[in-house]
This record gives structure tokens, sequence and C-alpha cells, in this order.
């Protein structure tokens, strides 16, 4: 099944200079019992979004009507914690479609990819640049060109290269699905079934 | 040939193909799938109009939001309910083998692949849910996935992977008395952080890992996800086979002879090449408790949160926010500090072995007023087992309670909620805020800890109740 392409990404950002955000931060476990993908944005961040009586902690800066965008800009070590997909989905609904991050736990780096997020990973200093310059002035832009592999903070900033998958990258672009991909080589799996059940049988 | 490691062996021998610059296809021989990251994989499959591809290697148990009270009722909360009978629902249509609630085979996913002799050396396993690490107590390459892998696995049998880095943590010396398989991976955790091993598949080696029971294994290979860590693995030895010798159950066509033959070759050849190695002295690890909102802000139970001045200038700031989260102040000593609650349960602690530890403290004492402890079993055979040997009337005695199996506090799911504000000692993996119940204090720690805490009401050392 086809996913929205990536291609090149042009937008504000919301900074979150915390270090280690983890999933239960990202979305909560007690927001994990739905059974679509759907609908997650809404309690995204939420122990951060919203006090104990439910009402909008107005410091955090996702309800600071300055901020927003596409982009999202976060400390070192981000999405540490559960497997849990549902904290991808939650960022994606909420519309963000790139994370740039110094760091980034191997589960979620996969689970965003697999989902059209993009983690950029970018140096430690160029992230410490970026969060300033997007923290004191909310209409900052950067853009994103996958194609190239490069960040940069627009307009005439600095700008990074950045790694990706090669592999994970043409499906971004082409809006591949990995799925696809696995049931295209059913052959492959099949007969590699039959020779392992041979071998051990030895 | 080339010396291989044993992850290295594992993983090659799965591999069906290696896609151009990419990933490899992994095959997986097992496959395990719980009510939580499993109902969008299967609408999924709805969706493509494909069937599950090999169903006998799945398979399901309902463990993460089910009560640990009244189970023989149905589930009060709508939600949780919802998502229990879609899981029910699946297996039905899909054809997959199922333990759902009351099932005397129920319990916590990766308490009961082992129990049920599913989890095997030399496998690969995957399971939506990060802890499936636990499984490489076993030998085996076991990683937690995400939803759209569960739902890969589902199709095919194989998942895109790109292979990690391999590193080798070796634990020698002997351990002292009240350190336990807990305290090991927590101190290794607080030694290099919970960053530390992001990008590597860990193997655990050395004496004290050789010494653990099968059971603190487990824990140790559980936690390996609270460092980063793709996964952790120990090579199986007697203990390993004869542990799997003795299990009542097997699933069937279970071929224990070919087993046999090959597990000798499950292990790091001589001279096979890591990419990162540490080394750790076991005889310096005391009881541990941690005392901030990862799990890599871990210490001994009678040394001192570290002062700002021991803290990177730059991470001062989010040092402090933690410690406020927890009510504590750099510098300051926790044995003595007040606790509300203790649970023990869970993947890492919830094993029969982790009941009678706590139980061999709390034998002839009694619970202390003021705090509320919830004490779940991994599953329904750790259950039975534990009102079998008379540890649930030693903890009867005591003041406490034994509830019915599943995840309960361990990520509150359920209605066992730490309130906001309030200290819990928890057997448990994950000290995030809000893991336990939104404001909830959680302080890690082994089951020994739990019970020195439980019976004085404050964080106490468990070397002094000892026998
Ligand atoms: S006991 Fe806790 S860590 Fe283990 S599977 Fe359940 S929720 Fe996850």
């Amino acid at each position: 099944m086809s996913k929205e392409k990536f291609t090149l990404l042009e937008s504000t950002c919301v900074p979150l200079p915390f270090e280690n955000i983890d999933t239960d931060q990202i979305i909560p476990a007690r927001f994990l019992s739905a059974t679509s993908r759907e609908g997650f944005g809404e309690n995204l961040f939420r122990d951060w979004r919203y006090d104990k009586s439910g009402n909008k902690n107005m410091e955090f800066v996702m309800n600071n009507p300055l901020f927003g965008g596409k982009i999202l800009i976060a400390g070192k070590n981000f999405g540490s914690g559960s497997s849990r997909e549902h904290a991808v989905w939650a960022i994606y609904d909420y519309g963000f479609r790139a994370v740039v991050s110094s760091f980034f736990a191997d589960i979620f780096r996969n689970n965003a990819l697999n989902n059209g997020l993009l983690p950029v990973v970018v140096p430690e200093k160029f992230l410490d640049k970026l969060m300033d310059l997007v923290s004191n002035d909310p209409s900052q832009k950067v853009s994103i060109d996958l194609e190239n592999q490069v960040i940069s903070i627009i307009p005439g900033g600095d700008s990074v290269q950045f790694e990706i998958n090669p592999h994970k990258k043409e499906c971004l672009l082409k809006g591949l699905d990995d799925i696809d991909y696995l049931l295209s080589r059913k052959d492959q799996i099949i007969a590699f079934e039959t020779a392992k059940t041979a071998k051990d049988e030895d | 040939m080339e010396p291989k490691t044993l992850f290295d062996k594992i993983w090659d021998s799965h591999v069906v193909q290696s896609v151009e610059k990419g990933p490899d296809i992994l095959y997986i021989d097992q496959h395990f799938i719980h009510e939580v990251t499993s109902p969008q994989a299967f609408n999924g499959l709805r969706k493509r109009g494909i069937p599950v591809f090999r169903p006998e290697r799945t398979l399901a148990t309902a463990d993460h939001n089910i009560p640990t009270k009244d189970q023989d009722k149905p589930i009060r909360n709508e939600l949780s309910r919802n998502q229990v009978d879609r899981l029910t629902e699946n297996c039905r249509d899909f054809g997959i083998e199922y333990f759902g609630l009351n099932h005397p085979s129920n319990g916590i996913v990766h308490v009961i692949g082992p129990e049920l002799g599913y989890t095997r050396p030399g496998m690969t396993i995957v399971c939506g849910d990060s802890h499936t690490s636990t499984h490489g107590a076993f030998g085996a390459v076991a990683f937690g996935i995400g939803t759209s892998e569960v739902e890969m696995v589902l199709a095919t049998q194989c998942i895109l992977q790109p292979k990690p880095g391999k590193m080798r943590i070796s634990v020698n010396g002997k351990l002292g008395k009240g350190v336990t398989a807990k305290d090991v991976i927590m101190y290794i955790i607080s030694q290099i952080s919970t960053g530390g091993a992001t990008g590597y598949f860990v193997e655990y080696a050395g004496s004290v890992i050789r010494d653990l029971s099968m059971e603190g294994r487990m824990t140790v290979c559980n936690m390996s996800i609270e460092m980063g860590a793709r996964g952790g693995l120990i090579a199986p030895d007697n203990k390993t086979m004869n542990y799997l010798k003795d299990l009542p159950s097997f699933p069937l066509g279970f071929d224990w002879e070919a087993l046999l033959t090959q597990w000798n070759s499950f292990k790091s050849d001589p001279g096979a090449v890591f990419d990162r190695e540490l080394q750790f002295d076991g005889s310096l690890i005391r009881p541990m408790i941690t005392y901030g909102t990862n799990p890599g802000m871990g210490m001994a139970i009678d040394d001192s949160i570290p002062e700002i001045g021991d803290i990177k200038a730059e991470d001062a700031p989010s040092f402090l926010k933690l410690l406020d989260y927890m009510g504590f102040k750099p510098g300051m000593k926790l044995l003595g500090h007040p606790v509300d609650y203790v649970f023990v349960g869970s993947c890492t602690n919830g094993r029969i072995e982790d009941l009678r530890e706590f139980a061999r403290i709390v034998k002839g004492r009694k619970k202390a007023p003021g705090v509320t402890a919830l004490i779940v079993p991994g599953s329904k055979a750790v259950e039975k087992q534990a009102i079998s040997e008379g540890i649930n009337n030693i903890l009867q005695k005591a003041g406490f309670e034994l509830r019915q199996p599943g995840c309960s506090s361990c990520l509150a799911m359920n209605e066992d909620k730490i309130p906001p504000g309030k200290y819990a000692v928890s057997t448990t993996n994950r000290n995030f805020e809000g893991r336990q119940g939104p404001g909830s204090r959680t302080l890690l720690a082994s089951p020994l800890v739990a019970a020195a805490a439980a019976i004085t009401g404050k964080l106490s050392d468990p070397r002094e109740f000892i026998r």
C-alpha cells in the first residue's frame, strides 16, 4: 500500500530542549487502548501539555501560539523506552513530518521510518545552535532535503548532511511500503524455510 | 573459518536475503503478540486482504491492560475490554494460538514464552514490546519491534532489519550477600547510561552471569533495552538445558534431540571480535536503587544522590528538573526515606524466584502500616507455584495479598496506578515520569529491596534483613 511521499520539507519548528524524552512522555500508556492508528495526536505529550486538572499548561511550548510547524527539534536520545509505535503515530498525527535530534533510540527510529516520519540525526553542536535559534525566533525556518540528505537553517544559515539508510530513503521518497516489499519476496522466504528445515533435520 | 560471535551465528543463519545497501530480510522463528501493539497490524492484514503466513509461529496472550482482581468477570474498563476482545477475535479469525484471560497458560508475554518452552537457544524471536530482550537469556536473538513490523511478521514471517553492532559485557568476580541479578543490570546501566548501548546487541558473559539462575539471567537480559541495546543474550549452558528439560510443556512438534545436537555450537568462538567490550567487577556491586526518572540514574542503596558539582554543567538544569519531579535534592541520602507503595511483579521480577526472594524477607514479619503493596505474579503458572510452595501463606500472614497475573502497575494501563506524588519501590524496569500513573514517583529496585521497604515503610538496606 503506498504511503505519503517525503520530498522537500520547509517549515518552522517546535523546540523541545530536553534530553532522553521517552515514549511514555510522548504518549502515556493510558492512551494506548485504541485499536486504530488515528487520533493519537490529541494526546501527544499529554502530561506536559495539560496539568492534573486537565487545564492547558501555558508554559509548554506546544501551547504557545507563536510556535508551530512540521519539524520537532528535541534533545539527545529521543524516543527511548517502549516499542510503542503509537509514539510515532501521535507525532505524525499532530502534524510533524520530521524530528531532529543528535541521537535516537533504535526502535523509535525504525518505527518512524516505517511511518513516513523522518528522524534527522545532526551533530550536537548543530543541534544546540538550531535549538537556540528556533527557541528565540519562532518564525525561523528550516529546510530538510531528503534527496540530497541536507538540513539547512534558512535563509542563508548553516547546513549539514545527515545519514539515512539508502533503502529507507528510497521508500520514503517513493512512498513505498516495506510490507509490499516483503510480500514480493514470498518465493525466497519459502525457499529459505525449506532449506532450513532440511538443515535442522540433518 | 573466521571466529564468529554467538549473535552473528544466529543472525546470519536467519538471513533470507540482504537488500542491496539496505537491511537484511530476517526470518523469525517465534513471534509473540499481545493486545496493545497488535490490533493495528491485524487491521493492516484485513485491508490488504491477506492471511497470516505462518500462524503456528505466533503465540498470543493478554497481559498489558488486564485487571489483577476478578479476572473471571468481564473487564470493567470499556477500552481495555474492547482491546482484549479484538485480540480474541483476531486470533480466532487468523488461526493463532491464544492464551487469554483465565487460560491456565496466561501471563506476561516474556514470562510465559520461556516457561512454556517456546523460547529456545538459537532462535530468532520478536514481539511488539521492547522487553522481548528477556528471551535472550536462553541464547536466542530476541528483540522488540513496532506495530508495522508486527504486521510484516504476520504477513511474511520476516522483518527488514539492519544488523546491529556487537558488544560484550563481562561481569566477573562474585556477588555479595543481598546482591541480585537486578542489581547487576541496574549497576551496569548506571555506569553506561540509558543510551550507552544504543545500536548494539549485547552478549553478557563472565562468572557472575554464569552463576545466575535462568530467572536471574532473564532479569539481566530484560533490562538490556534500558541502556538502549537492541537486545541482550547469554550463551546457553548446562543450566539452560536443565531448565528446558524440566519444563512440563513444550509446543507441539518440539524436537528435543535436534536441539541437543545443536546447542553446543551456540557460543561465541574464541577470538570472535566485538565492536565494543566492557568489563565489570561483580564484587563491587551493592543493592541498587534509582533516584531519578530514567533507569540510568541508579546508585547503591546506601549511597547519596550526586552533588550538583558532579554533574556536567550543561546537564545540570535537566538533572535538577528530574530530581524536582522526584522530590529529591542533590547530595541527599535515600536510606530512611518514606515509601508509600511497593510493587513486586513485571517481566523483570515477576517470576517464582522473585516471589521467593520477597517472601524470604517478609516471612515472620509484618507489612508496615502506611505501605500499600501490590504483589503480582508474572503468569498463571507462577501464581499456581507460589500457592503450592506456601509463598501465598507467608505473604498473607505478613499482611500482603497475591494478585492475579498481568503487567499491572508496571505501566499502569489497568486500575493499579500509583497516585500523584507517591513513592513506589518497584521491581519493574522503567522509572519514567508518570510510568506508574500520572505524577507517580518510581524507585526501581530488586525484590529484596522492595521487601525491606515493605516491612519498614522506608528505604532500607535488605542486607540487614537477610537471615
Ligand atoms: S511487565 Fe511491564 S515491561 Fe514487561 S511487558 Fe508488561 S508492561 Fe512491558
